[in-house]
């Protein structure tokens, strides 16, 4: 077994929702390791209601299929914390117009960030809801450029 | 169903009701934000139950999965509160026919958000490591429901005439369904009795009704038994829409 390239193959694996960035740099594998017939994916989920949660999973197991049976395994504590996300992951993210956590979760329980637009790069912005698109996400927009943008939001 | 069972179902059956009686918003919110949010809530929530569904099932022993909990059971055998039932109008018998008062959405959103967060903060230290595991993820996802209900609660309360008194409307209605909140024992090890949260969850609804300016209605000797499975009028109806796919398609998956 060529764990290295098992692990190479699910590095390339992007999230369904915000394809910019992969699995590993949203930071939802916890493991990847050997077993007696294949592989087995260790994954946290970002939220409950998360409606990839099953995708991803299937995601996976096409991703690792040469390796034989792969099996998914989904581990709910320590929650996800977007803390996981790695710098190339939140590189990405602000590359692709959606703003990375501007602070730790445990900070994100008593502020709200002053955002710059991340296209323009005005910080004359404001948030419109805490919810977006999806659960992970809050709804801003620019004043200065009058577009809208998302924030991931810190958990 | 041993004690520790009836605790995980009256929480697990609270989350999945509260889901779904949110759902019904969706495509029909004020402003599309405000849908989106809704939409989101009910989902963190529908997950939530999830988790908690299938815990139950396996705490039960019987070999029932989260589907069959949540969509082949009798309205008898559920134990969520009553407050959660509750139609999103209840608050307006002539809202004109739409069957939804944003107000007492948004209110009964706000009181379940912070009774949540208090709830699966003491959870997060259950000896049940499943549940503090399931606690300590939904309580990230509580504190923004809580943050974003009591914002609108402000903004609706001290806003404009009519919006301030659909909101006391709403709360006059509401308020002694409130007392179901703190009826459930706790089980030791497991999760606290829901009195020991009561004090807390007053001081923190008491501070949040004052900047909205809405007043306090008289303590209410009303004692809702909907975690005994005594529910109101509204849940079979309820129960119908939630469970005509499966009861129709036995099994049917998608």
């Amino acid at each position: 077994m060529n764990l290295s390239a098992a692990r190479a193959k699910l590095a390339a694996v992007p999230d369904p929702e915000i394809p910019a960035v992969s699995l590993v740099e949203l930071g939802i594998v916890r493991d990847l390791r050997e077993t007696a017939s294949g592989v087995e994916v260790v994954l946290t989920p970002t939220y409950s209601g998360c409606p990839a949660t099953e995708l991803i999973a299937d995601d996976v197991r096409a991703a690792l299929a040469e390796f034989g049976d792969v099996t998914v395994t989904m581990q709910r504590a320590p929650a996800w914390s977007t803390d996981w996300i790695t710098p190339e992951g939140r590189e990405k993210l602000q590359q692709y117009g959606i703003v990375p956590p501007q602070c730790s979760a445990e900070q994100a329980i008593r502020i709200v960030p002053r955002l710059r637009c991340p296209r323009c790069d005005s910080s004359s912005t404001q948030q419109l809801s805490r919810f977006g698109s999806t659960a992970c996400k809050s709804t801003w927009r620019c004043i200065e450029c009058l577009e809208p943008f998302e924030y991931f939001k810190p958990i | 169903m041993d004690a520790k069972t009836t605790y995980v179902l009256r929480l697990a059956d609270t989350c999945l009701i509260h889901s779904q009686r949110l759902s019904e918003w969706a495509g029909h919110a004020p402003v599309l934000e405000e849908d989106l949010a809704l939409a989101n809530i009910a989902l963190d929530l529908l997950g939530q139950a999830r988790a908690l569904l299938t815990h139950a099932g396996q705490l039960e022993g019987a070999g029932r999965d989260e589907d069959q909990l949540a969509f082949l059971r009798e309205e008898r055998d559920y134990r969520n509160i009553i407050l959660v039932e509750l139609p999103n109008a209840a608050a307006s018998p002539s809202d004109g026919g739409g069957g939804r008062d944003f107000a007492l959405t948004t209110l009964r959103n706000a009181a379940m958000a912070i009774w949540l967060e208090l709830l699966f903060d003491r959870l997060q230290t259950s000896l049940d490591n499943e549940l503090a595991g399931i606690a300590a993820k939904s309580l990230k996802e509580v504190r923004y429901h809580r943050q974003h209900s009591s914002d609108w609660v402000v903004r609706l309360g001290d806003g404009t005439d009519e919006s301030r008194a659909r909101m006391q409307a709403a709360l006059n209605v509401l308020w002694p369904y409130f007392n179901e909140l703190f009826a459930a024992d706790g089980v030791d090890g497991v999760g606290p009795a829901w009195d020991e949260l009561e004090d807390e969850w007053r001081a923190r609804w008491a501070t949040l009704m004052q900047e909205a300016t809405l007043t306090l209605p008289r303590e209410s000797a009303m004692q809702p038994r909907g975690i005994d499975g005594i529910h109101s009028e509204h849940m079979g109806h309820m129960l119908a829409t939630m469970q005509f796919l499966q009861r129709s398609y036995p099994g049917g998956t998608w």
